[in-house]
């Protein structure tokens, strides 16, 4: 069992970095502030409930998980996709093409998934990729690739088709790989 | 419609198939596409491995945080 005091200290560890998530997410630091506190009082009120089958961060994510669901919930109004946000460059898909649909530049190949995922610092590069989302579409993203929540669910929460939905998710990745691709994997 | 897909399509397919179960024809075309076709592989790679990277971002990042801080 953990002695209180070293919970207390490694949760206090933890902090910032689960707020960046939260606000990441929520891109509201009120409500971001809210769902990790949230989440420190759930670990510090039942601290046996851990159970040690995954590491405590793992757990811990996982509670701050389900407590920005809910905030997105009671947000839901404030982050409907507004028509547009991503439309104003509606060549963010073509120019990536020729007209005859073949892609302009070769993508490249970034390798083993294994060996890029062992570096930390990756992860930093792509925090700041995602931060560089339009706030929208960064929501949209994240509520699908790290909430990883079902596409039916998030059509519901926003109110938008499931065909603009895949669009979204197409132009955050679109977004994502491009900036990856400069900032971590050097091409271009 | 032709049965062979262009890249255009390949890589918005490629992009779908993590949000939607693709229909038998479709999985079909975007197979006998990657199989000819590198520059959609690779694009294919790149998505698998944005992902991957998603699935396990805070849990990765967040030893680097806590060990750096004096």
């Amino acid at each position: 069992m953990t002695p209180p005091d070293d919970l207390h200290t490694q949760l206090d560890k933890m902090r910032p970095q689960l707020l960046r998530f939260a606000i990441l997410q929520l891109r509201n630091k009120t409500a971001a502030e809210d769902a990790v506190q949230e989440t420190l009082l759930a670990v510090l009120e039942k601290p046996d409930s851990f159970a040690g089958q995954s590491s405590f961060r793992t757990y811990v994510t996982g509670i701050l998980k389900f407590k920005i669901i809910d905030h997105l919930r009671s947000l839901k109004r404030e982050i409907a996709l507004e028509n547009g946000e991503d439309e104003s460059e509606s060549d963010l898909i073509d120019h990536l093409f020729k007209s005859n649909g073949h892609t302009v530049d070769m993508p490249a190949a970034w390798g083993e998934p294994e060996a890029v995922l062992q570096q930390q610092d990756f992860f930093r590069v792509l925090e700041v990729c995602l931060e560089k989302l339009p706030t929208k579409t960064a929501r949209v993203f994240m509520m699908r690739e790290w909430l990883e929540l079902e596409t039916e669910e998030i059509c519901k929460e926003l109110q938008l088709s499931t065909s603009n939905l895949w669009v979204v998710l197409y132009r955050a990745r679109l977004r994502l790989r491009e900036c990856l691709d400069l900032n971590w994997f050097g091409n271009h | 419609m032709r049965f062979l897909l262009t890249c255009k399509q390949a890589h918005q397919m490629v992009s779908e198939r993590l949000d939607r179960h693709l229909s038998l024809t479709e999985r079909a075309r975007l197979r006998v596409h990657l199989s000819i076709c590198d520059a959609c592989t690779n694009f294919n790679g790149q998505m698998q491995l944005l992902r991957q990277a998603m699935r396990k971002l805070p849990a990765e990042q967040l030893p680097t945080d806590t060990d750096s801080q004096p």
